[in-house]
């Protein structure tokens, strides 16, 4: 089915030159305006307006929507080690199966488990914060605002538990030796 | 002396054109960029020197093309391929002859004066040796042995020879007043004033002249709207088959045949190198106050003038470059031969009838 579409042009469009003045006039608007300001600029005036749409990216970043999903982290307990448990939420819900949990007993039994290994393949992460959501403990979060996490390698692209629980900030109190996760028992990894 | 003097002007109008052509492919790059709100090329440097608005860009350019490859097609006219860019290139540097960058001045006993060859068929002669450059671009788009080069070398030249007619009759309604083809002189009768006040420049005289002869101007270029010959975008003209500096001769003939139209619509339509009120011994005021200058001064200000205004002509040709859309071909052989053609024709009839009710 063919759609015809009629435009109204008068002899003041088809005579072409005001029309074209039209064009010019806004074009060279924007260049006089955006020239304004970069002059201004270089003077130190009117740094609120900005003279272009673009951001010179290493040294300029665009801000982040504050509900944007960024690379994930794990949060902390209040001694510095994961809030994780291990329940497997976050692995089971994932739609690109990106993530990789092995389970420990942990000494307090109010906690029953502890990862011993959270790995997130980042590689195959799509990015959709299921995780995030499947969580119970609100052990993972994806808040960090790092968009370029990349690597020239498949491995490079997998974020084990001691980087992931990086990008959380330690808390300032002095914690018991024994309670951060380095120093919690390690398991061997079970067999396939 | 008088062969260095001739020398000296032949280098400052070489030189002028060069450095014109180097600033409009910065100009090209940050202006539009300024126009869509970005800022454009600024990341080049050389040996850690400062960006300079990314002036460095050019030079990169520059070392990028010198040392690519040259490839000539195995089954293309080497010959050709070779000699097109530069016929290409030589006649848009050779039409610079004619165009006046100044009066006459006597300086310290010697004359002189800005134009380098003192031809009195001047504009003859530069539509000559536009006429010329057609043959670049035709023998570019044959000798390459590639269908789509040869079909962008025919729209080449079904573009230029189409526009050129528009472009000659358009000019004869300016011929038709001053009674000359001599640019040099055309220029001095621009410095009249008319009821004593108003600068008797051509685009008063023939406003619908200037606006055809600009656009056809335009077309000569072979820059957007009017980039059919080329379509950089998609469909590929006659320098297809160019690569390395082969290219860049091209690519700097467009870009010198912008200054050429620019210079050209200055000398025709914008009175030149005249400046307002400006004399050879300086001011004198429509209200009768007289300003002597030294005849140095008023020829770096006349100079500086004719400069001046073909960079407004420049930076006008850009604004148009980079706010219109191409146009078709069926669009632009309408264009010229249906619209611009009868209307230079007219302008022809009506200056005349004009002229002789006024003169007979």
């Amino acid at each position: 089915m063919a759609i015809k579409k009629v435009v109204e042009t008068g002899l003041w469009e088809r005579s072409y030159v005001p029309e074209i003045i039209r064009g010019m006039a806004l074009t060279a608007g924007h260049f006089f305006r955006n020239m304004a300001l970069h002059t201004a600029h270089v003077f130190g005036l009117a740094k609120d307006r900005r003279g272009s749409a673009t951001y010179q990216f290493p040294e300029e970043r665009r801000p982040l929507a504050p509900r944007l999903r960024t690379l994930h982290r794990l949060t902390r307990r209040e001694d510095g080690s994961p809030r994780c448990v291990a329940c497997m939420m976050c692995e089971t819900v994932c739609p690109a199966r990106c993530i990789y949990i092995v389970a420990g007993e942990h000494p307090n039994p109010q906690i029953e488990k502890y990862p011993v290994r959270f790995d997130i393949d980042l590689g195959l992460c799509v990015m959709c914060g299921y995780c995030v959501e499947a969580c119970p403990e609100d052990a993972i979060r994806m808040d960090t605002g790092i968009v370029e996490f990349s690597s020239y390698t498949r491995e490079g692209m997998i974020y084990d538990l001691k980087k992931l629980l990086s990008l959380s900030p330690t808390p300032k109190r002095s914690v018991p030796a024994s309670a951060r996760p380095e120093d919690l028992p390690q398991l061997t990894e079970p067999q396939a | 002396m008088n062969y260095l003097i001739a020398f000296l002007i032949v280098g400052f109008v070489f030189s002028a054109v060069m450095t014109f052509m180097y600033l409009l492919l910065w100009m090209e790059r940050k202006q539009s960029a300024v126009m869509q709100d970005r800022i454009g090329a600024n990341r080049a440097t050389f040996f850690g020197l400062p960006t300079m608005m990314g002036l460095w860009h050019n030079i990169a350019d520059g070392i990028k093309l010198i040392t690519k490859e040259d490839f000539i097609p195995p089954l293309g006219n080497r010959f050709l391929h070779t000699i097109s860019p530069m016929i290409a290139l030589f006649f848009a540097l050779i039409s610079f002859a004619v165009i006046p960058f100044g009066g006459v001045y006597s300086l310290w006993g010697y004359t002189v004066s800005f134009q380098i060859l003192h031809l009195n068929v001047g504009l003859l002669y530069v539509f000559a040796v536009m006429s010329m450059g057609i043959y670049g671009f035709v023998l570019s788009g044959w000798a390459s042995a590639n269908n789509y080069a040869l079909l962008g070398g025919m729209r080449a030249s079904g573009q230029m020879i189409s526009y050129e007619i528009t472009m000659g009759a358009t000019v004869i309604g300016l011929l038709m007043i001053y009674g000359t083809l001599d640019l040099q002189q055309i220029n001095v009768a621009q410095g009249e004033l008319w009821g004593g006040w108003l600068p008797l420049w051509g685009v008063l005289l023939q406003p619908l002249g200037f606006i055809l002869f600009f656009t056809a101007a335009m077309a000569e270029t072979k820059r957007v709207p009017f980039d059919i010959p080329e379509g950089e975008s998609e469909i590929v003209g006659y320098f297809m088959e160019y690569s390395g500096m082969k290219f860049a001769m091209f690519w700097q003939s467009d870009f010198i045949e912008t200054i050429l139209a620019a210079s050209l619509v200055t000398t025709l339509f914008f009175g030149g190198w005249q400046v307002p009120f400006l004399t050879a011994d300086g001011f004198h005021f429509p209200w009768g106050s007289v300003w002597n200058l030294p005849t140095l001064v008023v020829m770096v200000l006349q100079v500086g003038a004719f400069l001046g205004k073909v960079f407004f002509f420049c930076f006008l040709l850009m604004l148009i470059r980079w706010t219109l859309p191409r146009f078709r071909w069926d669009q632009l052989m309408k264009l010229g031969w249906t619209i611009m053609l009868p209307l230079s024709i007219i302008n022809i009839l009506v200056t005349g009838l004009v002229l002789v009710l006024l003169k007979g």
